[in-house]
């Protein structure tokens, strides 16, 4: 493989089969390792669509800052476009995010401002939004959780690889951020085959999450298009956490957080169906996460504050 | 038939701060009238003109009840009822 640059690297990423989660005859379960893109997650795909659409639509222009409300994978995905493109990327996260993420954002070279007291990543996204709407000129957000290119850059890469690799597809679970990932993916493979079903993994808030001040505040990203999906599962963190660990065990896949919740959701799935192919996205890989010792010690070692309410992806 | 229910920060508030109250139903439907003969107010925080609240996300053990049956999704003994609210995923 050639490349003239780092970002023309971005997708293909491999379709694994996980033989050892193969619980019975018949069903067979498939990773597709997103974490082997330039930054380590499948946001490099959406970073480079919606940068590259901004800069055709006008929207974007020298001398602008790029501002995004990101939990991390995302900014650290637009910080290497920009980086390599030539703009400022200045990132709103929550409070709660690893340790990684914002070390890895400065080494791209991006701006970084924390929505204090964020309980989640509303707070993050209500903060970018208020900063644009101050300085309009000044900024320009590709806003992710908004931007048709999200669910597009899925549909025109993510979902055609799957199918090259796998025509006969029967699941597909991917994780719920913002939801352009099964949105995107779901629609190219239900045209293929409208058989085919889309079910969500959703992370669990936790109890020591503090929520919303008020349910008005609650937030479905415009653009998950929920008729797509067939169904919604909630993991919790421990569970997820769990199945992360039996990732690397059982299969050598040193994923994400995330990934542990799709996987665990595709093997409920798996449970359910009689036969088929189940295609599970793993988001990133687990780098980025080392710091909360998931790997080297047990669940009820980690301190309560660690594990629960915090943003996994 | 009595099953736990589990609630999150923000609906806590409905039913006096726990964390799990004991409700009785055969469809999330009743289970929802029964939280509201208890503790009055409970259901208008959580439907709306006879639907599901769209910031609000019912599961069924750990499935969303709305690709299930909806409210009208059946209860066996020993499920778990979550309710929690809509929030940004992380990305």
């Amino acid at each position: 493989m050639l490349f003239s640059s780092i970002l023309d690297a971005i997708g293909n990423t491999p379709l694994v089969e996980l033989r050892s989660f193969n619980a019975k005859p018949g069903i067979r379960l498939f990773a597709k390792l997103e974490g082997q893109n330039p930054t380590g997650s499948l946001k490099d795909r959406i970073a480079l669509y919606m940068i590259r659409a901004a800069e055709e639509s006008g929207e974007l222009t020298r001398g602008k800052v790029i501002l995004e409300p990101t939990s991390g994978n995302t900014g650290i995905s637009l910080a290497l476009v920009a980086l390599v493109k030539g703009y400022k990327l200045l990132c709103v996260l929550p409070d709660n995010v690893t340790r990684e993420r914002e070390l890895l954002l400065r080494s791209y070279g991006a701006d970084v401002v924390y929505a204090k007291g964020a309980a989640s990543t509303n707070d993050a996204i209500f903060l970018a939004q208020q900063m644009l709407a101050e300085e309009p000129d000044r900024y320009y957000m590709p806003y992710q959780y908004g931007n048709p290119n999200n669910p597009r850059a899925h549909y025109e890469t993510t979902a055609e690889e799957i199918i090259r690799d796998l025509p006969q597809v029967d699941v597909f679970v991917a994780g719920l951020g913002t939801g352009g990932t099964l949105t995107g993916v779901g629609r190219r493979l239900k045209e293929h085959n409208p058989a085919i079903k889309v079910v969500a993994a959703a992370p669990h808030p936790g109890d020591l999450v503090q929520g919303l001040r008020s349910l008005e505040e609650g937030f479905i990203p415009p653009v998950l298009d929920e008729t797509i999906l067939d169904g919604r599962i909630v993991v919790d963190s421990r569970n997820s956490f769990a199945a992360t660990k039996e990732l690397l065990e059982k299969e050598g896949i040193f994923s994400g957080i995330s990934s542990g919740a799709v996987l665990a959701t595709a093997q409920r799935v798996a449970d359910r169906i009689g036969e088929g192919n189940v295609v599970a996205l793993l988001a990133d890989g687990g780098w980025k996460y080392l710091s909360t010792d998931l790997w080297t010690k047990t669940y009820d070692e980690l301190a309560p504050e660690l594990v629960e309410g915090k943003v996994w992806w | 038939m009595a099953t736990e229910v589990k609630v999150t920060a923000n609906f806590q508030k409905l039913v006096g701060g726990q964390r799990a109250v004991f409700a009785n139903g055969s469809t999330v439907s009743e289970l929802l009238e029964d939280l509201e003969a208890t503790y009055p107010g409970f259901k208008e925080n959580i439907i709306v003109d006879g639907q599901l609240h769209r910031f609000v996300n019912i599961y069924l053990n750990d499935e969303d009840i709305r690709f299930l049956s909806k409210l009208d999704t059946r209860l066996e003994e020993g499920d778990i009822v979550s309710i929690l609210p809509a929030l940004a995923g992380g990305a």
